[in-house]
């Protein structure tokens, strides 16, 4: 059964239809990537997805057993949080959802281990400020690893980046993917990187223009035309 | 030290300023981090411009004071948060004309009643004489409560405080904490107010989270150093006011301003080391 099933979907802003027909399953350990140029409907299907808005038509259903609060969200990179004072640790148990006020002692114990996992086991006590970017946004991931076991959605997790820093943190994204066979579902502008590491491929311009696997994805005209980076009609 | 702490005390309305005055001061400080690093902290000075203008209609009329006011600037606050959210008109501009609209009623009401006890500097700049017994118990128990509910939701006020986006998509009730946060912010405002002033009231929540900012780079520590220094800063206030016959409300916001001046000189000079 899939972890996710998108059946006809149809969102809307004020009575105007921004994205429409989109369909498509996230099976336990897919790795989905979704590209498209700006207001092609990523972010909508990425608010759909995490049930902040509901489609006009068709469906967006959840597996039995996966709560909308168990899918762990790296939200697009956020100015304000530059300068706001918190540590490491403090914001990587942020992502821990329980219904308890207080933390408990498994629950620090996850947050350590999700701290392992990114390899940032040794910042915990430092504050999040003073992070490179490439840190930051493995500290973020932490903190959705936190609030899941099986679903991860990333938005543009690598914008922003430098190449090289990029590169490591597609690893390891890749790695909590297959290693630890948590599904992902990416939005990201960097076509020929995602298409090498993804299962399965959306490029969305208001509606689906293809849906498959990245290599027949590079194969096609839209496919080209996105990763040449010259767009065509 | 002992003796000038005693003989203060031994003045009913000194005991009750000192009351009102720590529960203010350290609850003002608690809700001031998460309100200074959400970009809210008008929302503070918005408020008591609106518990000014409700005072005045409350004195005027003859009606309890706190027991009019309070629901006033609560739903004020609503208001304010609800305008910040929505994208028509921007949440300064909103917090500018509701404040001003409010300073407005209120100078109006007071001249038109002109009665005798009604001192519009008192309200602007705060008094000490002015508080009654039933203030002094309202204020412990709504100062308790904003107290509590900070502790028990603090972890949830950290999340949404630290991402809003993230809080929301991973199920937390974003909407419901804003409203706490701005429900116990005007409970306080609304407290601190015939203290401090109406005027300058809002400086208990923005000082000491800037001030411990300047040091600290944690969570947990800003806040708890928001509230320590808040807290000093109240006392010595007061302490100076008693000594040299200043304004209280006044008094209290330049040691919070001088607070501040050391720690970021020593943010400065440690950055240098």
């Amino acid at each position: 059964m899939p972890l996710i099933s998108v059946k006809d979907a149809a969102f809307a802003y004020d009575g105007q239809i921004v994205l429409s027909k989109v369909s498509f399953d996230v099976n336990p350990g897919d790795y989905l990537c979704v590209v498209g140029e700006n207001g092609s409907g990523k972010s909508t299907l990425m608010k759909g997805l995490l049930g902040l808005v509901k489609p006009v038509k068709g469906s967006i259903t959840l597996a039995d057993g996966l709560n909308r609060d168990e899918i762990g969200y790296l939200p697009q990179q956020n100015l304000t949080q530059r300068d706001f004072p918190a540590s490491v640790r403090e914001v990587v148990e942020s992502g821990i959802r329980s219904r308890s006020l207080f933390l408990t002692r498994e629950d620090k114990e996850r947050a350590d281990a999700m701290m392992g996992l990114m390899e940032i086991g040794q910042l915990k006590h430092r504050s999040f400020m003073e992070l490179s970017g490439g840190q930051r946004q493995r500290v973020l991931l932490a903190r959705a690893l936190c609030a899941t076991k099986k679903l991860l959605l990333l938005d543009e997790p690598t914008a922003g980046l430098d190449p090289v820093v990029a590169r490591d943190l597609y690893k390891t994204i890749q790695k909590i993917n297959q290693e630890n066979g948590i599904a992902i579902i990416m939005i990201s502008h960097d076509v020929h990187t995602a298409a090498q590491y993804a299962t399965h491929m959306l490029h969305l311009r208001q509606t689906p223009l293809f849906y498959g696997k990245p290599d027949e994805y590079l194969s096609t005209y839209h496919g080209q035309c996105f990763a040449g980076g010259v767009c065509c009609v | 030290m002992f003796e000038l702490l005693n003989e203060m005390l031994s003045y009913t309305f000194i005991q009750r300023a000192m009351i009102v005055g720590s529960i203010v001061s350290l609850a003002a400080a608690l809700l001031g981090v998460s309100l200074v690093l959400k970009r809210y902290s008008m929302i503070g000075d918005g408020l008591s411009h609106v518990g000014f203008g409700a005072l005045a209609i409350a004195m005027a009329l003859g009606w309890a004071p706190l027991a009019f006011t309070v629901p006033v600037v609560i739903i004020a606050a609503l208001l304010l948060l609800r305008l910040s959210e929505s994208s028509k008109i921007k949440g300064d501009a909103a917090i500018g004309m509701i404040a001003t609209a409010a300073l407005a009623i209120g100078v109006t009401v007071i001249s038109l009643t002109r009665s005798a006890n009604a001192d519009v500097s008192g309200y602007l700049f705060g008094s000490i004489l002015v508080i009654s017994k039933d203030e002094v118990t309202l204020s412990l128990i709504l100062g308790g409560a904003v107290l509590i509910l900070f502790v028990l939701f603090y972890r949830r006020i950290f999340t949404v405080t630290f991402d809003e986006a993230f809080a929301k998509a991973t199920g937390l009730n974003t909407g419901l904490y804003n409203t706490l946060i701005a429900v116990l912010t005007a409970v306080t405002i609304v407290l601190g107010m015939r203290l401090m002033g109406a005027m300058l009231i809002s400086s208990l929540v923005i000082f000491p989270a800037l001030t411990a900012m300047r040091l600290h780079k944690r969570f947990l520590s800003v806040t708890l150093t928001a509230a320590i220094v808040s807290l000093v800063s109240f006392l010595i206030g007061i302490i100076l006011s008693y000594l040299f016959s200043t304004p209280a409300g006044a008094s209290v916001v330049l040691v919070n301003a001088a607070f501040f001046l050391v720690f970021s000189l020593i943010a400065r000079i440690r950055n240098r080391s």
